[in-house]
């Protein structure tokens, strides 16, 4: 059965150009970047290529690209680093309700070092509000981190407002850019972001490798500390396969981003039309201003993992933020923070789309999961009364 | 991360659906992950004659529904109010066990639906 991969924003396949780009770096080039023999240059010399390469991709410059093991890492050393180097300044941050774990529980683990953090609100599109962000900022802010997009609803945030006003309040601001950087257009001048998270794999890149752009003159402490790789800044010895695959991939996605934009796009809007067709189903996000290749929606009555599994019994790949497909059984929280009530989010599906992808994939996806919705409806007691005869515990746990 | 025999009854439930003229029904939740459970049961001279289930829920909570109809179908009472959580997930060759608690409602339901039918034909 071929693979109808539509989880994209879990990971993406790497691109054959990229891996070919990795190998010599896996078997001749081995030589560890430091050393000054050919061996060494080498290494070295693929990574200040690399280094090139995803700044182009994002309009910095080359000493601004500091590179990471993942996206998590990034986004970690953006909130601990900013914040621990500027703590006699205030203890203040504010995230939104829409992070990633790894931004909001990094913001909890600095509650525990003795940092206040805001969460501001998202929406019923999941957007943030800059006039909200303002609002938090006291005198103790020193930074600000919210989301470029939402993984799991889409939504593209209003990074270049939010951002205007960090900077005239004069607090570090960062954006987890891991769903868009490489996927759509990301340019740190014009977004006026002083620190900013990417992943490799995120853009047909090899997982491992992901990078912060960091803009000259921002202070930063370390998470590693250990030799002068990446200026003091990150020690280790370079990911050099992976780091090369990554410059490769930002330079594909670079030349290829209007083409593949309009791929996914194409495919996303004719899977939510047909997805739509199928009665109390909601999309979630921002109609407009969200990921061109994702598709997100609330089916009620039903749970996502059940969905999941008759999907995948048809070769289809698909998430979901359900409180039961989460390890921790807990709902979505960006869903929640938009007022999607708990019950509702038990049945989110999210499809997320990317360039391997074909108009008969989505075509079946169409056909079949209305099929799916109906069996697992015709199971559920909500289905024919309405949420009525959900226990009414069920909705009050999560609210906040 | 599923057992085969828990995607069989998954994807081939047993005794869906609802009965009408029940002699007792049993519904059972859990508030934080949301997955319900309504069981339905007919009774004839202590033995239940047949069961059947609704159930909002993930993969185990629709498949330890589908066994537990199958496991009470046939039992006296007494015999049925003896299954129990950890029965109904060795029958289905085990539950991963993150959904040993909040998906396993079918032993619950069941005594629910059996109390039902008792408080009914107590006085009757």
């Amino acid at each position: 059965m071929r693979v109808k991969y539509f989880d994209h924003i879990a990971s993406n396949p790497l691109l054959p150009e990229v891996l070919e780009a990795m190998m010599p770096y896996f078997k001749e080039q081995y030589g560890n970047p430091m050393s000054m023999y050919d061996l060494g240059m080498n290494a070295k010399g693929a990574i200040d290529t690399a280094r090139e390469q995803v700044a182009k991709l994002i309009n910095a410059k080359p000493s601004e690209i500091i590179f990471t093991s993942s996206g998590a890492e990034s986004n970690n050393f953006a909130l601990k680093g900013m914040a621990l180097a500027r703590q006699d300044n205030g203890k203040h941050l504010i995230i939104s309700k829409a992070e990633h774990h790894s931004v909001m529980n990094t913001a909890r683990s600095l509650e525990k070092q003795g940092f206040v953090v805001t969460y501001v609100p998202v929406d019923e599109y999941g957007m943030v509000d800059p006039e909200t962000v303002k609002k938090s900022i006291t005198k103790e802010t020193t930074v600000i981190s919210i989301i470029h997009a939402s993984s799991e609803v889409g939504t593209i945030e209003p990074i270049k407002e939010i951002a205007a006003i960090a900077m005239e309040h004069k607090i570090c601001f960062h954006t987890d850019a891991v769903a868009t950087a490489g996927n759509i257009p990301v340019d740190v001048k014009d977004l006026g972001v002083d620190a900013l998270s990417m992943s490799a794999h995120q853009f047909y890149g090899p997982k491992g490798a992901a990078a912060m752009y960091l803009k000259t003159g921002q202070r930063i402490l370390p998470l590693i500390y250990g030799g002068i790789q990446e200026g003091g800044r990150r020690a280790g010895t370079e990911n050099v396969p992976a780091i090369a695959g990554m410059g490769k991939a930002a330079e594909l996605a670079d030349a290829e981003l209007p083409k593949r934009m309009a791929h996914v796009r194409q495919l996303r809007d004719r899977l939510t039309e047909g997805i739509l067709k199928i009665e109390k189903v909601h999309a979630t996000g921002h109609p407009e201003h969200r990921l061109p290749g994702l598709a997100s929606f609330v089916v009620e009555y039903i749970e996502g993992e059940g969905m999941l599994l008759l999907l995948l019994a048809k070769g289809i790949y698909a998430a979901s933020g359900s409180a039961c497909t989460s390890k921790a059984l807990k709902a979505s929280p960006v869903l929640i923070s938009m007022g999607v009530p708990v019950s509702m989010a038990h049945g989110s599906i999210v499809f997320s789309l990317g360039i391997g992808n074909t108009q008969e994939d989505i075509d079946l996806c169409v056909e079949e999961f209305p099929q799916i919705v109906n069996r697992l409806r015709a199971m559920s007691p909500f289905a024919k009364e309405g949420w009525g005869a959900m226990p009414a515990e069920g909705d009050s746990k999560e609210g906040a | 991360m599923y057992s085969a025999k828990l995607m069989d009854h998954f994807t081939n439930p047993r005794n869906v659906g609802e009965i009408t003229d029940a002699d007792g029904m049993g519904m059972e939740g859990n508030p934080t992950c949301g997955d319900t459970m309504k069981l339905f049961i007919k009774v004839k001279d202590d033995v239940i004659t047949d069961a059947k289930f609704q159930t909002f829920g993930c993969g185990a909570a629709i498949a330890v529904s589908s066994m537990i109809t199958e496991m009470a179908k046939g039992k006296t009472l007494t015999e049925a109010l003896a299954i129990t959580k950890e029965s109904v997930a060795d029958e289905l060759d085990g539950l991963p066990p993150q959904k040993m608690h909040c998906s396993n409602l079918g032993a619950d339901a069941l005594r629910k639906a059996i109390e039902d039918y008792r408080s009914k034909h107590v006085q009757g």
